[in-house]
């Protein structure tokens, strides 16, 4: 009794450590093995090859500021794809598939029974709740990369490759834009981590993992609408999707990070509050499922 | 080192106005199998996940091999194996995956020896040419096989089983049966809950009997076997002249039952000796085929403590 409630030594807190690199692996492992995310990878990576394929067969030429941001420039400049892809995925797939994993996080668990024997194994519920956030936001990052490397591919494929001039008017070498490609690829990511948390929480409310889903992805068209009515122009700067679309910063020279930090820090202050509200939640529920 | 496996005093679970647990004190001796019955719905598996953690009791106090719940459930549970209201696994990963993922969850369980354990627990059950299928393709008795599998890839010092034969064909059953036996053998207590006696009655050294949560009986087997009163029956044409017969005598709770196209009298036996009782109802004219007193089945018993059959929705 006593050796339990003094405090961990080193040679503890190495086996905690270990045991929770143990519970991510095997997080991790059951996410990708899962057909259905595996399902959500593939229509995101579809998004790419279509707007390609489109703006390949299509004769009409597409206007400059016509159609989704960074369209008009595909034909141009194949390195244009995967910008495009990210762009047009920003407002709807990404929250959507985000939606569908952070939603499932502890709800599909309860909805299978399995969280009653991982607790009782006992993986320890803020150690499971780590996992779970944890592996959703490698889901969306998992995501993002796709999108941006099926993007490059088949803009590579299908469109000629080079400089690429920046919104700032600056050219840049096509292996830079490709790093530009991915540092936007890592900025959509951020932008997706406050949702995970939102997701994380509600999935803490539920044992019907369809029902979380929906609501975390309802909570991403309310946050869209919303800022897009000047009326609540006080709220927008709190909406977490406020810096979805800040990424073009990202494609100035020298690299104008303001939008970036601004989108960390708001993300990192939703992980905050609903992290703590799943913690507060989860830690002293009655697992009846 | 308390020389219970599981204790608890006043132990209270309320869900809205309902006490689904209401004030038990349980006392599971180690080393002990213990059968945990009760109708269902009397509260059994919410007891059980009292145990192990997964709900706050509203009262009371648990210790689960000398340590308190759940306090201690981080050093306590990796030394006891559950099956908790039937088995639950990732229909699209295999069997031996999902114990996998369960292993990786157990603090205590090492990863180098995971696989061997895995295929070791998986043998023992009888899974052992279908580890590598997906559970989605799985019978429900096989998936209770693998819920045992699941609670058997550690040493274990205590065996929480709800309901381990649900599902099961006769065959699982008896192999359930003696899988326990032999880790009573090995000094594993086992707490086993089930609404079917003749289960219990036949691995059970301990048995502790639900209704409406409470704990209305509790002790070793033979204890409760005590407890049964002695009654007489009587093989007879003539039941209803010797009914009458036998409450001249002051015997009580006389009742006439058909067995087949046979009639017996049976009747509380309250110490009046069994010749006597012969004697008066030949003498009556009562014509005797069979007289003998016993002490009823357990379920006779266990009717009497709940008020209700077995395997009666309560």
């Amino acid at each position: 009794m006593s050796t339990a409630t003094t405090r961990p030594s080193g040679a503890t807190r190495r086996i905690r450590g270990a045991h929770f690199s143990s519970v991510l692996g095997s997080e991790l492992l059951t996410l990708f093995r899962r057909r259905r995310t595996i399902a959500l990878l593939a229509v995101l990576a579809a998004v790419p090859v279509l707007i390609a394929v489109a703006v390949k067969l299509s004769s009409h030429q597409v206007n400059p500021g016509e159609g989704p941001a960074f369209l008009d420039r595909v034909t141009q400049n194949g390195l244009f794809v995967a910008l495009t892809a990210l762009a047009v995925c920003t407002p709807l797939f990404f929250p959507l598939a985000t939606g569908v994993v952070a939603g499932d996080t502890i709800a599909g668990e309860a909805n299978l029974g399995t969280l009653r024997y991982l607790l009782v194994a006992p993986v320890g519920r803020v150690r499971l709740l780590a996992a779970k956030f944890l592996a959703a936001v490698a889901f969306c990052a998992a995501a993002t990369l796709v999108v941006a490397l099926v993007g490059a591919a088949i803009g590579a494929l299908l469109f000629p490759i080079g400089p690429v001039t920046l919104l700032s008017g600056a050219t840049i070498h096509p292996l830079d834009a490709l790093g530009r490609e991915f540092l936007v690829a890592g900025y959509v990511t951020i932008s997706l981590i406050g949702m995970a948390a939102i997701g994380l929480f509600i999935s803490t409310l539920t044992e019907v993992p369809v029902g979380a889903m929906a609501a975390v992805v309802v909570l991403a068209i309310v946050s869209q609408v919303l800022g897009t009515i000047p009326q609540v122009a006080w709220m927008h700067p709190w909406l977490f999707s406020h810096e979805w679309l800040g990424f073009g910063d990202l494609l100035r020279d020298p690299i104008e990070w303001s939008s970036t930090i601004r989108n960390g820090l708001l993300q990192a202050g939703y992980v905050a509050v609903f992290g703590a509200l799943a913690y507060g939640r989860f830690t002293t529920k009655d697992i009846l499922a | 080192m308390s020389d219970l496996a599981i204790e608890t005093t006043g132990l209270a679970k309320r869900f809205g106005t309902r006490f689904a647990v209401d004030g038990i004190d349980l006392a599971v001796p180690r080393g002990a199998v213990y059968g945990f019955l009760g109708p269902n719905g009397s509260g059994k598996t919410t007891t059980i996940r009292l145990l192990l953690g997964l709900l706050a009791p509203n009262a009371g106090k648990i210790r689960v091999l000398g340590d308190p719940i759940p306090q201690a459930a981080r050093e306590v549970l990796p030394r006891v194996g559950a099956l908790v209201e039937g088995p639950a696994f990732y229909p699209f990963l295999s069997g031996a995956a999902n114990l996998a993922r369960l292993d990786s969850a157990n603090p205590h369980a090492s990863a180098k020896d995971r696989r061997a354990r895995i295929a070791a627990a998986l043998e023992r059950v009888g899974l052992g040419h279908v580890a590598e299928k997906k559970v989605r393709t799985y019978s429900l008795g096989m998936k209770q096989r693998l819920g045992i599998a699941a609670a058997l890839l550690s040493p274990r010092d205590l065996l929480i089983l709800d309901e381990p034969t649900n599902g099961l064909d006769p065959q699982g059953t008896r192999e359930v049966r003696a899988l326990v036996r032999s880790l009573a053998e090995d000094g594993t207590t086992v707490f086993v809950s089930s609404h079917l006696l003749a289960e219990v009655e036949q691995m059970c050294t301990h048995v502790g009997v639900m209704s409406q949560g409470k704990l209305v009986a509790q002790g070793d087997l033979e204890t409760l076997r005590r407890l049964r009163r002695p009654r007489l029956v009587v093989e007879t044409p003539d039941a209803d002249h010797a009914a009458h017969v036998l409450s001249g005598l002051c015997l009580r709770d006389i009742r006439v039952e058909t067995r087949g196209d046979r009639l017996r009298v049976v009747a509380d036996a309250d110490g009046t000796p069994t010749e006597e009782v012969c004697a008066a109802l030949v003498h009556a004219g009562v014509r005797v085929r069979g007289i003998a007193s016993d002490h009823g089945s357990l379920e006779d018993l266990f009717v009497a403590l709940t008020g209700e059959g077995f395997e009666v929705a309560g």
